[in-house]
């Protein structure tokens, strides 16, 4: 069953890859020829779609048996997490193509839920045991909802990020076009950690450390890229490999950061040897594809995508997990970071949809909050995850 | 028109106002323990190391020195032959001690009062009862309650002889 | 009082853009060729027009949007600020805060400390900022609901001239059968589910006008659901209570007044199996015994009412459970919660006294530690007493044998043993590993047989009349949410002036959809289709 359900993960993966390809076919206009004869690109749209919709269905049988398999809905460590996100994702993607048919969204979603799922799969995959505060049904209520929510904030983010490339002008190097060379370099670095990760594992990498934990006591640590930053007291264990520079405080998951920092180095060789071969930004390079994208309509699009997203990670992220919370832990709240960074997401698109209506923020301003909005939830998954310890630290 | 318009918007500030203002005095500035000078002490039974029956009601009429204590915790140790030193002289003056345990074993409790030779009456309060009635966290607290049931002071922490003898006097009957 | 009265004849409260009742522009706004301004359907906000007094100043501080939003921001950045380093919560209990956030984080830490960021969500400045976002919601929604309520309602058909020109829809059309087209508009609005009203042959189709109370709704909720946090810091609003509790013991549930009593048969703790086929791999990650449940059966007494607490009043049962994590025990108000659990907690030791020299045996006595009992007789003229019982022993500062607790880690007992060969008695001073003659050389000796241990289980105990209030609140939050997020509120204007149709339209989000919906009802028609203005003139800047 294990088996069956990770092949129906890689086949939804491969049917994104093949509606990626039926977006940029759709879009770059050429026209391919048939048996039957000419094809157009709007049609290759709509066979996007309908991979988008396959990739969907192939997803929720990776989810269905997985969930079979291990006996509770598989949304239970970060391998599960991310790569139900990048399932919402693409069900975000279905609903809004559905209202608004743009290929533009689909060429620049469909990447994006590749990367996210691509991301996921670096966590250890095992179906693991749940410990007892997570064994309740608000599990399951709780974390579909909110993945639901925030995929469908991430098809704001695509939006606004469509917006973006389309209409900044980069002739000339300003704060816009820099931050949006930053945008793409963060995504070019999640990239990078993928290219890495898979690298080093297939190379069967493995450093490890005995160092002194944040209670003081002794334990063992297992490094899979080469360890720039080591552990508390690290002592490296494993032979042949390289040593770390510096070592972090007991306080922070070192192998976490070690790989964080990796990723965005990665990111960044990557960024530039972008830039070198296409010789100029790559949001210009990008930019000429998307010139039959209506500035107006995508803004629309990405408010659309926070107006619908917006309740559904408020239920979810917010009000379940309250519920939750009180059964589990006893109480709704407690400010654990990973439920304040619910909060300051929260907080974010309020006042998001407070200065879009009141103020009158749209256009470039709300496409630049949309792009915010999603490194945010990004940031409480990985960062807050990953490197602050708390309550909610259920990465293996 | 206007007028109208004023007096509504003054009264919902002052409601928000005032609410706001009591929740932070209750939050930052009020004591939150159960039992406080002024309330009406609450009545309780235990027996002491020889068995007999110890009410505070029975107390009427005299003052009352309610510590709450525990072997294990140093100032009240400290405390406890300072407290025996001074039991027989206000003992004819009306004040009457009552040194109720956290629940420790008997044993524990009566070779603890042989080796200090204390000899006011000491209960303990099995299943923390009374500790729990009277809101009692950290030991050792000193409950003094006057001639009429009332406490006067809720005292948390170790004593000296001066103190003791201070407290004495506040509940003094007669005074 | 100087009310705006407009050439349809409608009075507007003063601070009026467009009229509440044809939608003409008012005053200097009618000179402008730009869009209308339709926030709010341009009525009066009151805070704006009337700021004389002081009260009237505060009013109008917190009823401004951009006040509103920066609160958010501020409160945003605040709370994450308070991640950065963990809350004095989250740090280990036995460590000191003052040393903890210096040691562990160096000088950033120790500021951290100093700033009072270690206790920052109950700091006075952060309910501050949480309060003034209270009255930030209460007092906006107040100021803006009215007035919309209002303008909604008296709204007519007819409209005037340059409220249509200015609204970002619009388009003119000559056809030359006016009546048959409308006809043709009205039963597809219809079948797109707007209600439609006519005057003089002029049409308003709307729908979705309930969209428009969605924020107002939420906000209540919202209100709602501060006041139920604000109830929260009142006294005996809730209890949050950390209990232990050992198997077979039978304690009183902190804040019940000695009314309530719980009972702990037993403890049960479950481990994932590590040859479990399906978690097996996962396990061998984890490295260590990963706990699949963990329970206490209780037993809940309620005590006969005495009129006094204490030791009086006999306890009687009145229900059983078994508590695990996401599964509480719920009586009257309380609930009680599975949080933690020691296992193996000293409970009783057994000795035997033996006979240094010959190895012979004379009886066993067993303590309970927790209540052990000051003389064991043997028989036959052996007898133990125990002349004293450190539960936890300790060497005090003063270098006299105390104990720590009344929790039995490290027991001691001084052993006074009688036999006929010693009727005297002689001291032994019997410890965990340890068994010393402090007074001088004995003949008999007491020998560690056996020790009994049993698991201790932490609970919560809970009581929390705030629960409802914030149910309503978030409940009331979420119907509004949606209601104002999955509903948009759209009017199409078909007039009929100089011979022409003018169309135009309003909606208070998804200006592309309402352009497909008018595209849809005038598909059958010559009608021409209007055009967003907006749009156009993007297009212009551009080109």
């Amino acid at each position: 069953m294990a088996a069956i359900s990770s092949n129906f993960l890689l086949f939804a993966f491969f049917v994104y890859l093949l509606a990626t390809i039926a977006f940029t076919v759709s879009i770059t206009g050429k026209k391919w020829r048939d048996k039957q004869g000419e094809m157009t690109g709007n049609r290759w749209g709509f066979f996007g779609f309908l991979l988008s919709i396959l990739g969907s269905l192939l997803s929720i049988a990776y989810f269905i048996t997985r969930w079979i398999h291990s006996g509770h809905a598989p949304v239970s460590n970060m391998f599960e997490y991310m790569t139900f996100l990048g399932i919402a994702i693409g069900f975000a993607f279905v609903i809004i193509y559905a209202i608004y048919r743009s290929n533009y969204l689909g060429l620049f979603t469909m990447p994006i839920v590749m990367l996210i799922i691509a991301y996921g799969s670096m966590f250890p995959g095992e179906v693991a045991p749940l410990i007892p505060a997570l064994q309740s049904i608000w599990l399951k209520i709780h974390v579909i909802t909110t993945a639901i929510g925030q995929g469908i904030l991430a098809i704001g983010f695509v939006a606004g990020l469509i917006y973006l490339i389309r209409t900044i002008d980069f002739t000339e190097a300003n704060k816009q076009t820099r931050s949006l060379e930053f945008v793409l370099y963060a995504i070019l670095s999640l990239v990078g950690f993928i290219l890495m990760g898979s690298i080093f594992n297939a190379m069967n990498y493995e450093a490890n450390f005995a160092y002194i934990n944040e209670n003081g006591m002794e334990a063992e640590m297992t490094y899979t890229l080469p360890a720039l930053v080591g552990p508390n007291e690290g002592q490296l264990l494993t032979e042949g490999v390289m040593s770390p520079i510096v070592h972090a405080p007991a306080i922070i998951v070192a192998n976490d950061l070690n790989t964080v920092i990796w990723s965005l180095f990665s990111g960044f060789v990557l960024y530039w040897v972008l830039r070198f071969v296409l010789r100029k930004r790559i949001g210009a390079a990008i930019q000429p594809i998307l010139k039959g994208v209506s500035p107006q309509a995508v803004d629309e699009v990405s408010y659309r995508a926070i107006a619908i997203g917006f309740p559904i990670f408020t239920l979810g992220g917010l009000i379940f997990a309250m519920i939750w919370a009180q059964i589990a832990w006893t109480r709704f709240w407690g400010w654990d970071p990973k439920e304040v960074w619910a909060l300051i997401t929260f907080l974010f698109y309020a006042a998001y949809l407070h200065l879009r209506l009141s103020k009158g923020w749209h256009g470039e301003k709300s496409a630049w909050l949309c792009v915010i909005g999603f490194a945010i939830i990004m940031f409480n998954l990985v960062f807050v995850n990953l490197v602050i310890a708390g309550l909610h630290s259920y990465a293996l | 028109m206007k007028q109208k318009r004023l007096i509504m918007r003054s009264s919902i500030l002052a409601i928000i106002a005032l609410a706001l203002a009591y929740t932070f005095y209750s939050n930052f500035m009020a004591d939150r323990s159960v039992a406080k000078a002024g309330d009406l002490s609450v009545n309780f039974v235990l027996h002491d190391l020889e068995g007999e029956r110890i009410e505070l009601e029975e107390f009427k009429g005299k003052g009352v020195f309610l510590n709450f204590w525990g072997t294990y915790c140093p100032p009240c140790v400290k405390e406890m032959p300072i407290m025996e030193e001074l039991y027989a002289e206000y003992k004819e003056k009306g004040v009457e001690i009552i040194a109720v345990n956290a629940n420790e074993p008997k044993l524990t409790v009566e070779r603890f009062a042989n080796r200090h030779g204390l000899t006011f009456p000491i209960a303990i309060d099995n299943g923390l009862n009374v500790i729990e009635a009277y809101g009692i966290r950290p030991l050792p607290t000193t409950v003094l309650i006057d001639e009429h049931g009332v406490i006067v002071r809720v005292f948390t922490g170790g004593m000296t002889e001066q103190m003791v003898r201070d407290f004495m006097e506040e509940i003094k009957p007669g005074t | 009082m100087s009310n705006l009265t407009c050439e349809c004849g409608h009075v507007n409260p003063r601070g009026t853009i467009v009229c509440e009742s044809c939608g003409k522009p008012l005053g200097t706004n009618d000179k402008q060729e730009k869009l209308l301004d339709m926030k709010y359907e341009g009525v009066a906000r009151r805070s704006q027009t009337y700021t004389t007094t002081f009260i009237d100043k505060v009013w109008m501080f917190f009823s401004s949007v951009k006040v509103g939003i920066w609160i958010i921001v501020i409160t945003l950045l605040a709370s994450a600020l308070g991640t950065i380093y963990p809350q004095e919560m989250y740090i280990p209990p036995s460590v000191r805060p003052e040393d903890y956030y210096a040691a562990e984080y160096g000088f950033t830490g120790q500021l951290y400390y100093q700033l009072g960021f270690h206790n920052l969500y109950s700091s006075w400045w952060y309910m501050l900022l949480i309060a003034s976002l209270g009255v930030s919601i209460l007092i906006a929604s107040i100021d803006r609901f009215f007035p919309l309520y209002r303008a909604l309602k008296t709204q007519r058909v007819t409209r005037h001239a340059n409220f249509l020109k200015r609204q970002r829809v619009f388009g003119t059309s000559e056809v030359k059968d006016i009546d048959e087209s409308f006809d043709v508009v009205k039963k597809k609005l219809k079948e797109k589910k707007y209600s439609i009203s006519e005057e003089n042959g002029n049409l308003v189709a709307e729908k979705g006008r309930f969209a428009r109370w969605g924020p107002y709704i939420n906000h209540i909720g919202l209100i709602i659901f501060l006041i139920g946090c604000m109830l929260r810091y009142f006294p005996g609003m809730y209890v949050d209570e950390h209990m232990w509790i050992r198997e077979g013991e039978t304690t009183v549930v902190p804040t019940t007044g000695g009314q309530y009593h719980i009972g702990n048969e037993e403890f049960i703790i479950e481990l994932y199996d590590e040859d479990d086929y399906v978690f097996g791999e996962a396990m061998q990650r984890a490295g260590g015994p990963i706990v699949r449940t963990y329970q206490t059966n209780a037993v809940l007494y309620e005590r006969e009412n005495t009129g006094a607490v204490g030791s009086e009043g006999d306890l009687v049962e009145i229900d059983r459970a078994e508590i695990r994590v996401n599964e509480p025990m719920k009586f009257d108000d309380f609930a009680l919660y599975q949080v933690d659990y020691k296992l193996h907690e000293l409970n009783s030791m057994s000795f035997v006294l033996e006979d240094k020299e010959t190895g012979e045996t004379f009886g066993q006595i067993d303590i309970d530690l927790f209540n052990p009992e000051s003389v064991y007789d043997l028989g036959e003229g052996y007898r133990i007493e125990i002349r004293e019982y450190f539960p936890d022993f300790v060497m005090s500062s003063s270098n006299v044998p105390s104990t720590r607790s009344q929790i039995p880690d490290n027991p001691v007992f001084i052993f006074e043993m009688f036999t006929p060969d010693t009727p005297e008695g002689e001291v032994s001073f019997v410890g965990i590993r340890t068994n010393l003659e402090p007074m001088g050389e004995n003949d008999f000796k007491m020998t560690f047989v056996d020790v009994e241990t049993k698991h201790v289980s932490a609970l919560i105990v809970r009581k929390d009349y705030t629960l409802p209030i914030l149910i309503i609140g978030g409940f009331i939050f979420m119907i509004g949410l949606v209601q104002g997020s999955y509903w948009a509120h759209r009017r199409i204007w078909f007039q009929r002036i100089d011979g022409k149709v003018w169309i135009a339209g309003h909606t208070n989000k998804n200006y592309l959809a309402l352009r497909k919906e008018i595209d849809y009802v005038i598909s059958d028609t010559s009608l021409s289709a209007p055009v967003d203005q907006v749009e156009e003139e993007e297009v212009n800047n551009k080109s």
